[in-house]
């Protein structure tokens, strides 16, 4: 199927299948959806950063008119968390609040306004505790401790790597570069505010609708929280307006209206408000590295050593993958002999970080990419040059035994260098203009699943009948990214029928097969895997019944324009449907299954499960910026952009994804950020959000976005359907990292975080006029006490996968 | 979703019945005309009115007319203040200010004499009710302190309107009408640098018209600082009319500063410095660092204050260029990110 | 915080949405963003922030783009309001509607309806926008998920269509 050159549907530039609905409104979004008796939910939230609750009452609140339930803490006694090792939240704070925006007690009355009401009705006596803000101080105070569990003191995660003998690589090396990055955390910002609505069946079950991306994952964790059979739990995603990584957790509030409409009998729904979803989070983590790298002349890498550390805020959620992220990747997209990456999460009294697109990878790849601009200006080497010279080969093993298959990055260099005209624009351009270059890889879906299992990641069923409709579950859910378009897709190319005529149930536990959500950038390679795999056993049920009827051999038919005919003689054939009534008579009632696992990765190591995946995409970017020498005003006029994208399912899409990602990464590049405001601690424990809002947290509007040209490289890979690898993540991870190289070429100064304002230029010009380092971003790393690496050896100095005893620490153990 | 809370609400239809209601509902009834700042600020439950008067309906409040000079209903619409072509020739300090107030929706409800009201804003007030909470209130609304300045007596909200500015460059009058009277006075003598009582106007009284002078030999410019070409609110504007002689020399001169503190003010001096002198490079420099070291910014809005300050001669410089004749028109798109 | 007001008593009007007049029942302190979603089950127009902030809730006052959120229902009486509803004739997609769906001009489709009832009063009053028109009158609505420019691409492809359907 992969070999196939030829496609209807595949490739070909459509209207998405969803895309109707979406433009007359009809898209049911949670807060949209109305039941008969529905009750409404607010929460009351921690005015604390960190608090004791002595106590709570809730009796005013409750003789409320128009009130019908209120809950805390005690009525939730069952902790919940994202991930096995996470499991560190309560739906309502029985004891302790974590954060300004911990919720600890919930109304549901008539309406919204009667709830918002009678949630300022109830009294709370908080005791406070010890504020932690940042990782420095996280690290220097291991009282108050924000959780009983993790490594140690507010350490939540520690983890140390080392895939050769780096000290040694930077030993022999020519130059080794030792650089301090910043990159600030930010949030999602989902034009659409979660919301959820729990209803209790006649058979007495509970169906959940929420704005989730991850069905599969809410399920297990809703019946473990409210502590019921998963039997009797239905969650169904609705498509979400946005979602980015920001509603991949099991939410308080989904719990709360569950367990609400349980104990009420009657439908319950809340919306959050716009500043609710910024103490959600789950956003892109504040994180500190400290790259160093040796590089020989001819700027190949030797090794590199990377740490980094973690902002994580008051709760677990994902960060156990996050942690990893900001390492992990680091050797997918150049080549990389040996590399050690330490990285430590701590918790600070703020909202949860978790995964945000590019999940833990575009901080690193921002350093990395930064540090590669410095390398090749010291080492008089064209930046695009240096990169083109060390991309990771293809169907190889990298450093920490990730097993990468096709590669675009090369094509992709070459091509955004050509359309942005780079060999006439870099290093040429008047003072004021430069232009800055950067690339990446992302990968097309985790390799392993949250929770420990060796079942399917995805799993499609079809179901045909007799009238020719063509019906396809799968658990995938439609976030905005077109999962439901990739899906029709390959359904239709298989059964050679119009997209348009296949109909979607995904996102439903109730009735679709398990897919473990959108994230990751699994869909398209999970899901239409498992797509492909159905389809073509229905395709051969349907084949056979027209062999037979046509009578000659199966392999002669050919499905396709919603005929079933012969290849050979494409006259002699029956349309789609009577090929299904065929089938039925011969087979009866027809329907099939698909499944994906990915394959088993190479790495054997403790640890090794986080980032293999089945494919890598891989992205190249030039950005060119303005820079007013005198106030340091930043304009964009350009992005140019290559994807390799494997093949495109609908280049439609693609695209969109591509100039979606641009337009994130240019917010995060230069305006957005999740910051908080510490009043004077003599005054005030406040540690607030400083902007919790969409006017104050500053999304680029149509007059700040650069135009963007985007080339797709069609690389098949073989993992793929298709050949499709993702396009949802990776064309984010390059832009940051280009924008601080242009504002190098354009002005000669270095902004090593991000975001870069103009007042960071114009500070580093200062300098710059002053004679000292032109340069901003952190100065310091502080001490952090990183575990012993464990030890592996890369492929190619004999390891086998395994951890094993360094060398150096032999070495040491003859000596003594 | 957030929500209002509960009021009466009045629709009159003639201004002397909506100025007898407000007077007869007395401090508890506030004014509302476009809604788009006072709306916000009742979801956030920084004004809870008991009573909302609507200005919606009420005739002769948009009106434009020509005379010596121009006169505009304080209800006309942003978006109808921009669309003028009056405006548009000769006052084009004040069509480039409302045409970057907020966004294109937003000018199609918020007046110009909302505008000139629109309450004062701060990082610490402009925030939901429950985070005011949380950092124990400010003493704009509900708490003691001011948080930007912990030892100030005054409140430093910062005025954020970006006709105003405009318009005191402009020398323009607001009429201000009340079931007792009514009044004229100089839009800059409409405001007080404080961020808790900054109008002039007493509780009852409703601005009903803006009256600009003559435009004949007047050229005038208006510079926002923002972050964004859309939405934000300025940190910064620069406002700059100038008459210029026959001979080339300046015969008067105005320039005007919003964002940088609790009022938009006309900036002392200024105009002293400028006259008689051509517009050169020099001068406009010089002026600039007068202008600069009359603002001082607070650290309550959006982006560093110290850069803030630091761009002031800057956006100076780009206003009195573009009077001079200069072709602003690649600076301004860096800036504003559209022509103006 | 002063919540409870003595007089609380819902008003009763009619609003003219789409053309059509409903009689509708609600709470004074209903913005037409509430109303419209909640009493009249138009649940086509959005919300992000209900603040102004973000353009979602965009609708036609009398033909002009105005943000829901920020307009009391109790003023809505006799005037025009037109919503996403408001904008296919039966099965037939509004030429905008069709654009873009076809060119990408809608990813997750949650700021769709307020930015199709931008671009159409935009291109009710001006059938041939040059692009940089186009991003200026939808600078008010903000979108995570296309970076814009497959939306202007749907406008101007929308535009095309206008100007062929009135031929």
């Amino acid at each position: 199927m992969n070999a196939r050159t030829k496609f209807s549907v595949i490739g070909k530039p459509r209207r998405r299948v969803d895309a109707r609905s979406k433009v007359t409104g009809l898209t049911r979004f949670a807060d949209d959806l109305v039941l008969p008796r529905m009750l409404h939910a607010k929460l009351l939230r921690s005015p604390h950063p960190h608090a004791r609750i002595d106590s709570i009452d809730t009796s005013r609140a409750e003789r409320h008119p128009g009130v019908h339930l209120v809950l805390t803490g005690k009525d939730f006694p069952v902790s919940f968390g994202i991930m096995p090792v996470s499991q560190d939240e309560y739906p309502l704070a029985p004891e302790r609040v974590r954060y300004v925006g911990d919720p600890l007690a919930a109304v549901i009355a008539k309406d919204e306004q009667t709830a918002a009401e009678a949630v300022e009705l109830i009294e709370v006596k908080y005791a406070p505790l010890l504020t932690i803000a940042t990782p420095e101080e996280a690290l220097a105070h291991p009282e108050a401790r924000i959780h009983e569990y993790g490594e140690n003191g507010n350490i939540h995660r520690n983890q140390a790597y080392e895939f050769g003998d780096v000290d040694e690589a930077l030993a022999e090396s020519d130059h080794v570069f030792e650089d301090l990055f910043f990159f600030q955390g930010n949030t999602h910002l989902p034009i659409e505010q979660h919301a959820s609505l729990a209803a209790v069946d006649g058979e007495g079950k509970l169906t959940l609708w929420s704005s989730t991306q991850v069905p599969h994952y809410i399920h297990r964790a809703l019946a473990r929280a409210l502590q019921m059979p998963a039997a009797h739990i239905r969650v169904i995603a609705c498509p979400n307006g946005g979602g980015f990584g920001g509603k991949c957790d099991l939410h308080n509030h989904e719990i709360v209206v569950s367990r609400a409409a349980i104990r009420l009998g009657r439908p319950v729904k809340i919306c959050l408000t716009r500043e609710e979803v910024f103490y959600m989070h789950r956003g892109r983590h504040p994180v500190l590295m400290k790259f160093r790298t040796g590089v020989n002349k001819d700027g190949k890498i030797t090794g590199m050593h990377l740490q980094t550390l973690l902002d994580g805020g008051g709760y677990g959620s994902y960060g156990p993958a996050s942690t990893f992220y900001t390492g992990v990747l680091q050797p997918v997209t150049y080549e990389l002999p040996r590399y050690k990456f330490e990285a430590c999460r701590v918790f600070t009294n703020k909202p949860a970080c978790g995964p945000k697109r590019g999940h833990g990878t575009p901080q690193p790849r921002f350093g990395q990419e930064v540090q590669l601009d410095k390398i090749a200006e010291r080492l008089r080497i064209d930046p695009a040059v240096l990169r083109l010279n060390m991309v990771a080969k293809p169907n190889s093993l990298t450093a920490n035994w990730l097993r990468i298959g096709t590669i675009g990055l090369a094509e992709c260099i070459r091509e955004v260098v050509r359309i942005s005209g780079w060999n006439e624009k870099h290093r040429k351009l008047p003072e004021g203009r430069g232009v800055g270059i950067a690339c990446s890889a992302y990968m097309s879906g985790a390799g392993l699943p949250i929770y420990w299992n060796k079942m399917p990641h995805s799993g499609v069923q079809l179901l045909l009948d007799r009238s020719g409709q063509v019906t396809v579950f799968c658990g995938a859910t439609e976030i905005g990214q077109g999962s439901d378009d990739v899906l029709a897709a390959i359904v239709a190319e298989v059964l050679g029928i119009d997209a348009y005529d296949v109909r979607c149930m995904t996102g439903d536990t109730g009735l679709t097969p398990i897919d473990l959500g959108s994230y990751s950038s699994r869909v398209t390679v999970m899901m239409g895997n498992a797509a492909i795999q159905a389809a073509e056993n229905l395709r051969e049920m349907l084949a056979e019944a027209a062999a037979e009827h046509l009578e000659v051999l199966p392999d002669r038919i050919v499905l396709a324009q919603g005929r079933a005919f012969l290849a050979d003689d494409p006259g002699r054939g029956i349309d789609f449907r009577a090929a299904v009534e065929l089938a039925e008579t011969k087979h009866g009632t027809l329907g099939s299954v698909g499944s994906y696992t990915p394959p088993r990765p190479p790495a054997r190591y403790k640890g090794g499960g986080v980032g293999p995946s089945p494919a890598y995409s891989y992205t190249a970017c030039v950005v060119e910026v303005e820079v007013d020498p005198s106030t340091g005003w930043i304009t964009v006029p350009k992005v140019w952009i290559a994807h390799d994208i494997g093949r495109s399912i609908n280049p439609v899409s693609v695209r969109g994804q591509v100039e979606g990602s641009v337009y994130m990464g240019l917010g995060e590049a230069l305006m957005e950020e999740q910051v908080f405001r510490r009043l004077p601690p003599k005054l005030s424990n406040a540690l607030v959000h400083r902007i919790p809002s969409l006017l104050e947290y500053k999304s680029l509007t149509s007059l700040d976005m650069p135009e963007v040209e985007t080339v797709l490289i069609e690389d098949p890979d073989p993992n793929c359907p298709f050949g499709a690898k993702e396009v949802g993540q990776g064309p984010l991870l390059p832009v940051m990292p280009a924008v601080a190289n242009a504002v190098w070429d354009a002005i000669g100064v270095r902004i090593d975080e991000v975001p870069i304002t103009p007042d960071k230029v114009l500070e580093a010009l200062e300098k710059k006029a002053k004679g000292e380092n032109p340069r901003v971003g952190p100065e310091h790393f502080p001490a952090v006490p990183y575990p012993e690496p464990i030890f592996v050896a890369p492929p190619w100095e004999g390891g086998d996968g395994n951890a094993q005893k360094p060398p150096r620490r032999a070495k040491e153990a003859v000596t003594s | 979703m957030m929500r209002l809370p509960w009021f009466r609400h009045y629709a009159p239809r003639l201004l002397a019945e909506a100025a007898r209601i407000l007077a007869g509902e007395g401090p508890q009834a506030m004014l509302i005309a476009g809604g788009t700042d006072l709306l916000p600020n009742m979801k956030r439950r920084h004004q809870t009115p008991a009573a909302l008067v609507s200005l919606a309906r009420v005739e002769g409040l948009k009106n434009i007319s020509n005379g010596s000079g121009l006169a505009l209903g304080a209800g006309l619409t942003l978006s109808a203040v921009v669309h003028s072509a009056a405006v548009r020739e000769k006052y084009a300090g004040l069509y480039q200010a409302a045409a970057q107030v907020a966004t294109t929706h937003l000018r199609n409800m918020g007046t110009l004499g909302g505008n000139l009201c629109l309450d004062t804003r701060c990082n610490y007030y402009n925030q939901n009710y429950e985070w005011r909470k949380a950092i124990d209130f400010c003493m704009k609304k509900d708490g003691e302190i001011c948080w930007v300045a912990t030892g100030s007596k005054r409140c430093v909200a910062v005025s954020s309107t970006d006709t105003a500015p405009a318009l005191i460059s402009l020398g323009a009058m607001v009429r201000l009408v009340s079931a007792s009277g009514e009044r004229e006075l100089a839009v800059a003598d409409l405001y007080r640098n404080d961020g808790i009582d900054y109008l002039a106007r007493k509780p009852d009284e409703i601005v009903t018209e803006v009256r600009l002078p003559s435009a004949a030999g007047w050229k005038s410019s208006y510079w926002k600082l923002r972050r964004r070409g859309a939405f934000d609110f300025p940190v910064l504007g620069v406002a700059a009319a100038v008459k210029i002689a026959s001979d080339g020399t300046v015969e008067q001169a105005r320039i005007a500063l919003g964002g940088v503190a609790s009022r938009p003010f006309l900036v002392d001096k200024a105009g002293e410095l400028l006259a008689g002198r051509r517009l050169t490079d020099e001068a406009i420099a010089e002026v600039g660092g007068l202008v600069a070291s009359r603002a001082k910014p607070m650290d309550n809005t959006d982006m560093e204050i110290y850069w803030r300050k630091s761009v002031v001669s800057s956006f100076v410089a780009h206003a009195l260029k573009e009077v001079r004749g200069d072709d602003m028109r690649s600076t301004r798109l860096r800036i504003a990110r559209q022509e103006l | 915080m002063n919540a409870v007001v003595s007089v609380q008593r819902n008003v009763r009007m009619t609003l003219r949405v789409n053309g059509e007049d409903f009689d509708a029942l609600f709470a004074p302190y209903k913005t037409l963003l509430e109303v419209l979603r909640e009493d009249l089950d138009l649940t086509g127009t959005k919300h992000g922030c209900e603040l102004g902030e973000c353009g979602a809730c965009a609708v036609l006052l009398d033909g002009e783009p105005v943000l829901a959120c920020l307009v009391l229902a109790v003023e809505c009486e006799g005037r025009s309001i037109e919503t996403v509803e408001g904008l296919a004739r039966g099965s037939e997609l509004h030429p905008l509607q069709s654009a873009f769906a076809d060119l990408g001009g809608t990813q997750c489709g949650y700021c769709t309806p307020g930015i199709l009832m931008t671009a159409k009063a935009l291109l009710d009053r001006e059938p041939d926008p040059g692009r940089e028109r186009i991003r200026e009158a939808i600078s008010g609505n903000l979108c995570r998920c296309t970076g814009y420019q497959q939306i202007y691409e749907s406008i101007e492809e929308g535009a095309r269509r206008m100007r062929e359907q009135s031929q």
